[in-house]
């Protein structure tokens, strides 16, 4: 159960990275997915673009859609370090430096042949399913990409939580658009007729993978923990956030990957990292923010090096928030599907957030709270100064502040993050000692 | 009317407009609240609110915007990165020095993930004020968002009546309903008078006048376009051999007011612009008559300024209104002026330039911040710019 293999990166850090069983059973579900979604014009299937919030995976799968996910792409040509040169193709072709990269890698792929991490081309879309959920850049990202593929784009409107709830009429307003707007349409570009009992079946399979999930994540309140909830965690929300979800492979990834961590958690093993176990746990953080791509590693190896694990982290919620109880619902499907939507994290208000992150030191026993403020995303970065204080305040845990960015190489700065992280962890040895006098 | 007027008296209305806009205490606003007990201000941001609601309260709309170039930013750079726009770090500033402390409620619009995430933060710094995220529907059909648009604006009736300490009446609705068609009649009056006959209404000074009515009640603020649209009518300017352009980007952070007189000064006239877009956003009269939220909903879905913050379902319709408005006000050229990290205007950008490009339509681009200072690359742009229309253009045709 604890197998682990190594394996060599194509880039540098060259040395081989170490992923544990279910990282590989991961990276093999991801390679086939994009290998069913390259082949489509072969298979004829056709396929429905979407994002990762509000991701409707299992409505797709009702009228045999392909789900590609261009946040998901991006990623992949970060973590490939192709990213900056489509970043600088879509600059040069028109869009502003100010704005995000996953939109400009996207852009920026297109115009240099949207070869998929295959190496074979992107089918284009035969439908573009706007789920403007938590980002206001999705609306125009896929404005972007209409004018592109010139294909039909249905636009599924989810409210914001302002106030911090869910009211009927948010419930209402999308079920009917679900109803009258997004089935119609995609029923007439697949060609398939909505079965309502289909669906439920996939809801179903989604809530098992979901208990699953949550056990995996909740693991971490171990100490040791037996796994990183951010750097690992982006590993094991992939499937679910994203082509998988409602799926029988899904089911069988997740409880697969529940039994390993529950023998490393038997064992009081720590983490895997690229580098092998991790050592002794010294400081337990949690994160909010998403990482950087294009320095994965050398960004995750910073922490690990020196003994701090991430217990939780905000940014593996953005694709649905699941650890305050929430499951899909096959016996309200429509209405499931909206309360989905309306919870993933950045579609939550700024106190909710709060909540949550406080919620997170004080379940998990963390010794504080880091900040990775992202320079392309304004839905996560705008008011995470104040975040920070009042968190700090609320939880009398010390937080720090980094910055980097998505997937645009030029603003990861090494050197700048590492001493930051180290004096951070050095702050919260400060704490930690005067505790220590305090007590005695 | 017009000829009995002396030839001050533009000058005179400006300078009252522009002691309005540099006023950063908002002391009008602020006399106003303490003239009558029990009365109550409702700030809102960019891009649209329905003020009629905060007005058929008994309560004063105020259109909080930034702090422009004349605000020291002490506190509020501490609150975001360097990568986030201006207008929320001296919005927060504005809150953070007191400046307004006799603010009741604030509405933060459906315009962006920053000023989104505002509402949460003003949730939290100001626990005391009503602070209230306000949601408009991207779906268009009466059925589907019009609906979950009239339960929005029932739940903010509901809520600022209950400020008040007594509910909104359909009546007290329908009156600002029509008080506030008057005032956009008079604004697109305005917008026209401007279109036809630019060296007569510079658009600095159009802006300051369409910026008092953030500030002012709406009343007294229609009676102040009127005596301005008489004033400028009446006074004979010269004209210059400017060329005419449409300026966009600009609906939310405002631009230094030094800009917009830039523009104007390097050879181009402004004759239509997306600044300070709440006060015409709805295109035509509200209907009077009937439910009041439906009138207000059917406007909002059919009758609304088309701009970065929405969603436009028709491809064939995208940008249309740009070269809509250029063919309207005989422009000969677009401007695009964003401010520095603003997603809606930067993201929108290259489709707008697509189609204007399609529709032989000649376009320049900046970045601005409220506060920027240095206005000569601008000056350079903008010139050149105009040069090359006058020059080029009709060699073109």
């Amino acid at each position: 159960m604890t197998t682990q293999t190594k394996i060599v990166t194509s880039r540098a850090p060259a040395k081989e990275a170490v992923k544990d069983a279910s990282m590989m059973k991961q990276k093999e579900m991801m390679a086939a997915h994009y290998d069913r979604l390259t082949s489509a014009p072969e298979t004829g299937a056709k396929v429905a673009a979407t994002f990762v919030p509000g991701n409707l995976n299992e409505l797709i799968m009702c009228f045999d859609l392909v789900n590609n996910l261009p946040e998901v792409n991006a990623i992949q040509n970060g973590l490939r370090r192709v990213s900056g040169s489509y970043v600088l193709e879509a600059e040069k072709i028109g869009h502003s430096e100010d704005v995000c990269t996953y939109v400009k890698s996207d852009i920026g792929m297109m115009a240099k042949g949207n070869v998929a991490p295959n190496g074979k081309k992107f089918p284009n879309p035969d439908v573009l399913l706007l789920s403007y959920t938590g980002c206001f850049t999705f609306m125009k990202w896929f404005e972007l990409l209409r004018e592109q593929y010139k294909c039909e784009t249905i636009m599924l409107h989810t409210p914001y939580m302002g106030d911090g709830k869910i009211t009927k009429n948010m419930i209402d307003y999308m079920v009917k658009q679900l109803k009258d707007e997004v089935i119609p349409t995609l029923e007439r570009v697949s060609g398939v007729k909505f079965d309502i009992d289909r669906l439920r079946e996939y809801l179903k399979k989604s809530t098992k993978a979901e208990d699953d999930l949550v056990r995996v994540l909740q693991s971490a309140k171990a100490k040791p923990s037996p796994i990183d909830a951010y750097f690992g965690g982006i590993y094991y929300i992939g499937p679910i956030f994203g082509a998988f979800r409602g799926t029988s492979d899904a089911i069988d990834y997740y409880r697969f990957l529940r039994e390993e961590v529950e023998d490393r958690l038997a064992k009081g093993q720590g983490p895997v990292t690229p580098d092998g176990d991790m050592g002794k746990e010294k400081y337990r953080l949690v994160v909010e923010g998403p990482p950087n791509y294009t320095s994965f590693r050398q960004f995750w190896k910073m922490f690990y090096d020196e003994g701090a694990v991430v217990v939780a982290s905000s940014y593996t919620k953005v694709g649905g928030v699941y650890d305050f109880g929430f499951r899909h619902d096959p016996n309200n499907p429509l209405e499931t599907l909206a309360e989905y939507c309306l919870g993933v994290y950045t579609n939550r208000s700024l106190p909710m957030r709060i909540d949550m992150l406080v919620n997170y030191i004080n379940e998990y026993e963390a010794d504080g709270l880091l900040i990775n403020s992202i320079k392309s995303c304004n839905s996560f970065s705008a008011g995470q100064l104040l975040m920070m204080r009042e968190v700090e305040k609320r939880t009398g845990k010390p937080a720090a502040f980094v910055e980097s960015d998505l997937v645009d190489p030029r603003y990861f700065s090494a050197a700048n993050i590492k001493n930051r992280l180290e004096s951070y962890f050095q702050m919260i040895d400060q704490k930690r000692a005067g505790a220590t006098v305090a007590a005695a | 009317m017009a000829t009995s007027l002396n030839p001050s008296a533009t000058a005179d209305i400006v300078a009252r407009a522009n002691a309005l806009f540099e006023d950063l205490s908002f002391t009008s606003a602020r006399k106003w609240k303490v003239a009558k007990p029990n009365r109550k201000v409702v700030g809102y941001m960019p891009i649209y609110v329905p003020r009629e609601i905060i007005h058929a309260a008994d309560m004063l709309p105020l259109g909080i915007v930034g702090g422009g170039d004349q605000l020291e930013v002490i506190h509020g750079d501490a609150y975001y990165q360097s990568y986030i726009c201006r207008i929320p770090r001296s919005t927060i500033e504005l809150g953070v020095s007191g400046r307004l402390d006799f603010v009741d409620g604030m509405l933060f619009p459906s315009i962006c993930d920053v000023i989104r995430n505002l509402s949460g933060m003003w949730k939290l710094m100001f626990p005391h004020v009503y602070s209230r995220y306000f949601d408009v529907p991207q779906n268009y059909r009466d059925d589907i968002g019009g609906n979950f648009y009239i339960n929005e604006l029932t739940e903010l009736r509901h809520d600022l009546g209950a400020l008040r300490g007594k509910p909104i009446t359909d009546d007290e609705l329908r009156n600002s309903i029509a008080v506030y068609n008057e005032n956009r009649q008079l604004i697109r009056e305005l917008y026209k008078f401007r279109a036809d006959r630019p060296w007569q209404a510079p658009a600095a000074e159009v802006y300051l006048m369409v910026r008092a009515g953030l500030v002012l009640p709406v009343e007294e603020h229609t009676a102040f376009l009127r005596e301005y649209l008489a004033a400028a009518r009446a006074e004979e300017r010269p004209m210059r051999d400017n060329c005419r352009i449409v300026l966009t980007g600009m609906f939310c952070e405002q631009p230094p007011l030094n800009l917009i007189k830039s523009l104007e000064l390097s050879g181009c006239y402004v004759v239509d612009d997306d600044l300070l877009l709440v006060t015409r956003w709805l295109t035509g009269d509200v209907g009077v008559k009937g439910d009041p939220l439906q009138s207000l909903s059917d406007a909002f879905l059919h009758h609304s300024e088309s701009t970065a913050a929405k969603y436009e379902p028709d491809q064939k319709e995208k940008g249309q209104h740009l070269v809509r408005a250029v063919k309207r006000t005989r422009a000969e050229g677009v401007i695009f002026a964003a401010p520095s990290f603003c997603d809606p205007a930067l993201l929108e950008r290259p489709m707008l330039q697509h189609v204007l490009k399609e529709a032989g339509i000649p376009y320049i681009a900046f970045k601005y911040a409220e506060n920027s200072g240095q206005m000569q690359p601008i000056r350079e742009q903008a010139g050149t710019f105009a040069d090359s229309i006058k020059l080029w253009s009709g060699a073109a045709a």
